[in-house]
């Protein structure tokens, strides 16, 4: 039965991975906390399922949904970010929280309000070692996103966009003087951090087989936490966190009720900040600015 | 006045309240995305007060604020030390938690809900709305006014000029609560119903922006900006199920032509100057 817990924690933890480091690349590098995650996640999810009602086959529409997302994206750098980098922090916030309002009513003009549930393609299709049980696209989502850090890690160490974005995190105003262009790296930046939102949607989608227009907003808050347990700005804290807030939620639910997972999952985060301010693995300096 | 109006400005009244408790902390540049858990202690102490022990529903709301401020005082000592982005989780994780507790909490009603016996009309809140405008504006006015401000242009400076940062941040948190419990208590005697899941983490996220929005600079901008929040919605209400789309779109055209927010302090002194010339 733990094993089984584990198993599931671990696998819900995979997509608060994406989520965390999606939150980690814009405020490590950015330093800047984008509240229209939530909503990029949700459409990842939530279109997929629509292109899926609409007839398209599987591949189309995830696609489909994840273009949107990161056109989505662009949008937030174009009127968001870009107009309003360099003065204080919480100005591009509430515009990204005028986003997150947007993105949900539109599709809420267009489907509704209703969950709506999504049939799997790959029907049920488990894995049985014993007595465990183990869901093949909550595996394939786990494995992908820690194979997606992996190959984020790499694009940050070794490419050109990954230097300038890591001189970007260093010091924004230094970067610029040495020639790296703000203006072409963020776009990139959001498209990056966009995708990996919207593929935790739509990783969700598939293994939970249920949509809503609000469904970003809990796991945001989730994958929120998880960037902060594991320290600002360090991916690999990120995929920790994450992994932790999975594995803790499954339990929270198991030895309590579904109703208490709330209060262990931020009681935890509470009582971890006020022990150690600055999160498990973090940079120091990072996160202490003025919001 | 029609029933539909008063609702909207009863709405007002205590939008405009929750929105001068988030702003105190964040004069001094702390970011409290908690302000709708101390709603929510407010709202459920002072409903127990009047419901089980049949408090006057002054005592009853006034003691609900006593309270959520007395939460503010203990959890601030701890929270407090916590900077930028952290503050603000630690906030937003204790507002989670009381939300958490709240639901589970079956003595008032759990996830069901709890219903408010007492109730208040438009004329009183507006009333506890203006009184709470007065006390922003000579808060603001006050050594602790200006002892937030300038711990917000520099903290350090600030410390080498002989103020106690810690205990000024502490007391802006502190009287920050306790509006935010009479707004708490406030809603639940005008509605009659109060649930856990309506004071939850985007209720708090959503005053912090509104006061962002209508600017942190000036005692006026919380005002302007629960206004913004609450009246703009209701302007779009013919637009039907468009009305938040348009919400959102004025909310993000706003914040890029004014990026320091509705009023700035630069307005107000022009203005003060205009009507000297007049």
């Amino acid at each position: 039965m733990i094993a089984q817990q584990l198993v599931n924690g671990l696998m819900l933890g995979g997509i608060y991975v994406l989520v965390a480091v999606s939150f980690t690349l814009f405020f490590g590098c950015l330093n800047f906390l984008n509240f229209s995650v939530p909503a990029l996640f949700m459409l990842g999810g939530f279109l997929t399922w629509a292109g899926v009602a609409a007839g398209l086959p599987w591949p189309a529409a995830v696609l489909l949904a994840l273009t949107v997302a990161a056109l989505a994206s662009l949008l937030v750098e174009r009127l968001t970010w870009r107009l309003q980098r360099g003065g204080p922090p919480l100005i591009p916030l509430v515009s990204s929280l005028g986003f997150l309002i947007l993105f949900e009513n539109l599709v809420l003009v267009r489907w509704g309000s209703d969950a709506r549930a999504i049939p799997s393609p790959f029907g049920d299709a488990n894995w049985r070692i014993g007595e465990l049980v183990i869901g093949l696209p909550q595996l394939f989502g786990l494995i992908l996103s820690i194979g997606l850090v992996f190959g984020l890690q790499a694009l940050l160490k070794r490419s050109k966009l990954g230097r300038g974005i890591r001189s970007l995190a260093e010091n924004a105003e230094t970067a610029t003087m040495l020639g790296v262009e703000v203006d072409r790296v963020a776009p990139r930046l959001f498209l990056l951090a966009g995708l990996f939102c919207a593929l935790a949607g739509v990783l969700f989608s598939l293994s939970y087989q249920l949509v809503s227009p609000y469904m970003g907003d809990q796991v945001a808050l989730k994958g929120l936490s998880a960037m902060v347990l594991g320290g600002m700005g360090n991916i690999w804290g990120a995929v920790i966190g994450g992994l932790v807030i999975g594995l803790v939620e499954i339990f929270a639910v198991g030895a309590l009720s579904a109703d208490h997972v709330n209060v262990v999952v931020f009681g935890i985060l509470l009582l971890s900040l006020i022990i150690r301010p600055t999160g498990l693995f973090g940079d120091p300096a990072l996160g202490q600015q003025k919001l | 006045m029609s029933g539909y109006s008063a609702a909207i400005l009863t709405l007002l009244a205590i939008n405009i309240i929750a929105a001068y408790a988030a702003w105190l902390p964040l004069a001094a540049g702390q970011v409290n995305l908690g302000t709708a858990g101390f709603m929510a202690i407010g709202a459920y102490s002072s409903a127990v007060l009047s419901n089980e022990f049949e408090w006057s529903l002054p005592m009853a709301i006034a003691a609900g604020a006593v309270c959520a401020g007395g939460f503010a005082m203990a959890i601030g000592g701890p929270v407090l030390r916590t900077r930028g982005l952290y503050l603000a989780l630690a906030t937003l994780a204790f507002n989670e938690v009381v939300r958490g507790i709240l639901i589970n909490l079956d003595v008032v009603g759990g996830a069901a809900g709890y219903p408010v016996i007492g109730h208040l009309g438009l004329v009183p809140i507006a009333a506890c709305a203006a009184g709470i405008f007065l006390l922003a504006l000579w808060l603001g006015a006050s050594r602790l006014g200006m002892n937030l401000h300038a711990i917000e242009q520099d903290e350090t400076v600030t410390a080498l000029f002989g103020v106690h940062v810690p205990f000024t941040q502490l007391a802006a948190f502190t009287i920050g609560g306790a509006m935010a419990g009479l707004a708490g208590g406030l809603y639940g005697h005008h509605f009659s119903f109060i649930e856990g899941q309506h004071f939850n983490v985007l209720l708090s996220v959503t005053i912090v922006l509104s006061v962002v929005l209508g600017g942190t600079q000036t005692v006026w901008g919380p005002a302007i900006g629960a206004a913004f929040f609450t009246l703009l919605p209701e302007i779009f209400r013919g637009a039907a199920a468009w009305r938040y789309v348009l919400f959102a779109a004025a909310v993000i055209l706003v914040m890029a032509i004014r990026p320091q927010g509705l009023v700035t302090r630069a307005d107000l002194m022009r203005l003060r100057r205009a009507v000297r010339l007049a």
